[in-house]
């Protein structure tokens, strides 16, 4: 029982991470019509721009401020204004196949320019464990769960409870309509890709003390994204959350339960029989085909 | 009146030949690859440049064929019998993953052949008792037809683009069958495809299973090329590269895979003062091109064409020979 406790736990603080991503990934493409192919890159990235500022001599908190900036600067405004605007009036193909270029790209870079092997990241929290309702369970996990939680309930709070987020939705819903009642949608489109760039950096900030900082993390987070992003409904960003948190609960208790040599078959088998079933995810709502 | 892509065309028919008797072994080896995977990526063209569909599932049918040879020769099997096996299952997968999958399109389409092509991966990497796992197969042995043995680099490299060649030949003939004029309209107006009697779901579905049967037979001449598989070469990555190689020639122009599969090949090594740079610089050279010109390098030939001669070039591109 202590460890499904435990497993259960650690399996909701990877289901949170990767909701933050998956939250990302489903608010550009929301908005911009943009599958981000590369947005496990986006994750595995700011984790160098944390480490390169701790080894420029900067504290823990301070590179992670600027890692969250550059993110911000680099994953959000330069994408959108150097990739996606360029290539919009193409259609999705093309932008696809620049985002899966773009994820070769940063991986290589990643791997070029700091270093192939994977490098140990700093934790938010000391690795102890500590006791909660009589079972033992790891702080980090928790901290990881805190903070996670904390940034969804922010951005559910911009999103539903401010006349910025309602903006955004109306201009993720439609566009054209929005553009009538006077808001500005160039900058809500600008303006998810930069909360999309503070995410990812949020979510690498998260996840690299785990799995360390190294240039492939961002293939098994990626999939992860597109998942959670899937199974929750590709178009409703609740959807997402939910999705990214039954995805990393999923995924710890099959691997202890079931198999851990097939772990990384079960969210896409999850995933295979959600597009079958409900194309439009758990949460979602059918949108209107196109044939 | 001769064409200027016809002389293209014959141009590079004789310097596939000509050129492998002035390489290296390593030279040839490149260009076997080479031939390798244009076959694959022919296959994969029908499914993205005809029907219109982005798959990445590639790379793992090009991993079915290539293990359904490795083991099939090793337990006795003739060459000959496997390698149709090979595009013979690739062509059942096909069809049974495209049956449910082509019932969502566009991108979630993506995500269905992503997913299966690792859970391929993960099949061959777990199941020791059959692929032999991360360990992979070793010593796959080069076929002998009627006493001529294509154990030699220069042999196995026209095995190689003879096979290119007769299954070039058979989509050329294809793509203008009534079949073939089916899948180039399902692409130019899948709308009107259907409004004219065309089963688009049919038909998409068949691009769909043939393009990965073509998939296995590139895998059933990559195993006894490389004679060693392992679950890692047929992982994401091929499919990826295999996509990148469609699209960068110019996904469906006939002769986008070839061109495609040419860069992929060659650029690793004219870029060698780049070292580990090249795949960095592949990567920034896609984007890009995607940026400028998204239909691909014969796209681009196309518009230069065009511009300069203003006129196109109707041979280039497939649906274009019966106007």
């Amino acid at each position: 029982m202590t460890s499904f406790v435990q497993l259960l736990v650690s399996g909701l603080a990877t289901g949170a991470i990767y909701a933050l991503i998956a939250v990302g990934f489903t608010l550009v493409w929301k908005t911009s019509q943009t599958i981000n192919f590369a947005q496990g890159e986006f994750v595995m990235l700011p984790a160098f721009f944390v480490l390169a500022a701790m080894d420029a001599g900067a504290p823990f908190w301070l590179a992670a401020a600027i890692g969250i900036a550059l993110s911000v600067v680099i994953l959000g405004l330069l994408f959108k204004v150097a990739i996606v605007d360029p290539m919009l009036k193409y259609g999705v193909l093309p932008l696809v196949i620049s985002t899966i270029a773009l994820s070769l790209f940063l991986k290589e870079g990643a791997k070029d320019f700091y270093s192939a092997l994977g490098q140990p990241f700093p934790a938010l929290v000391p690795a102890t464990d500590i006791r909660v309702l009589g079972t033992v369970v790891s702080a980090q996990s928790l901290a990881v769960l805190a903070v996670a939680l904390v940034t969804i309930a922010a951005l559910h709070v911009l999103l539903n409870k401010t006349r910025l987020g309602r903006a955004m939705q109306a201009t993720a819903q439609n566009p054209t309509l929005a553009r009538i009642l006077g808001i500005p949608v160039q900058r809500m489109i600008l303006l998810t890709f930069l909360i999309n760039g503070a995410l990812v950096a949020i979510a690498s900030i998260l996840v690299s003390p785990i799995y360390l900082a190294k240039f492939t993390n961002g293939e098994t987070l990626g999939m992860a994204a597109f998942i959670a992003a899937i199974i929750g409904g590709f178009n409703e960003v609740r959807g997402a959350i939910f999705g990214g948190i039954i995805l990393g609960v999923l995924d710890n208790l099959s691997a202890a339960y079931i198999s851990s040599q097939y772990r990384g078959a079960f969210p896409l088998l999850i995933l295979v029989a959600v597009i079958l079933v409900r194309p439009h995810g758990l949460l979602g709502r059918a949108e209107e085909r196109t044939i | 009146m001769i064409r200027p892509a016809t002389i293209v065309l014959v141009a590079a028919a004789a310097i596939a030949v000509v050129a492998p008797f002035f390489l290296k072994p390593f030279g040839i080896y490149l260009i076997s690859m080479w031939a390798v995977l244009t076959v694959a990526a022919i296959g994969l063209n029908l499914t993205i440049g005809y029907a219109g569909q982005v798959s990445l599932a590639q790379g793992a049918f090009v991993g079915i064929g290539a293990y359904t040879v490795a083991l099939m020769t090793q337990a006795g099997w003739p060459y000959p019998l496997a390698f149709v096996a090979a595009g013979a299952l690739c062509f059942a997968v096909g069809w049974i993953l495209g049956y449910p999958a082509l019932r969502v399109q566009h991108h979630y389409l993506a995500f269905v052949t992503l997913a299966f092509t690792s859970l391929v991966f993960l099949v061959l990497r777990n199941e020791e008792w059959l692929t032999g796992g991360t360990h992979g197969i070793n010593g796959i042995a080069r076929p002998v037809f009627f006493g001529w043995s294509t154990g030699k680099p220069l042999d196995f490299y026209f095995f190689s683009v003879g096979t290119l060649t007769v299954l070039s030949g058979a989509m050329w003939r294809m793509l203008r069958s009534p079949w073939g004029r089916a899948f180039v309209a399902l692409r130019e107006n899948p709308v009107r495809a259907l409004s004219l009697g065309v089963d688009t779901r049919r038909y998409t579905l068949m691009a769909f299973a043939i393009g990965s049967s073509l998939g296995g037979l590139a895998g059933a001449l990559y195993a006894p090329l490389v004679q060693f598989i392992e679950p890692g070469s047929f992982a994401l990555g091929l499919s990826f590269n295999l996509l990148l190689m469609v699209i960068v020639g110019g996904s469906g122009y006939f002769f986008g895979p070839f061109v495609g599969a040419l860069v992929a090949v060659l650029l690793p090594e004219w870029t060698r003062i780049a070292q580990g740079y090249y795949l960095l610089i592949y990567a920034a050279l896609v984007m890009l091109m995607m940026a400028v010109c998204p239909s691909g390098l014969l796209g681009l030939a196309a518009r230069a064409a065009k511009a300069l001669a203003r006129r196109q070039l109707p041979a280039l591109r497939a649906e274009g020979a019966g106007r």
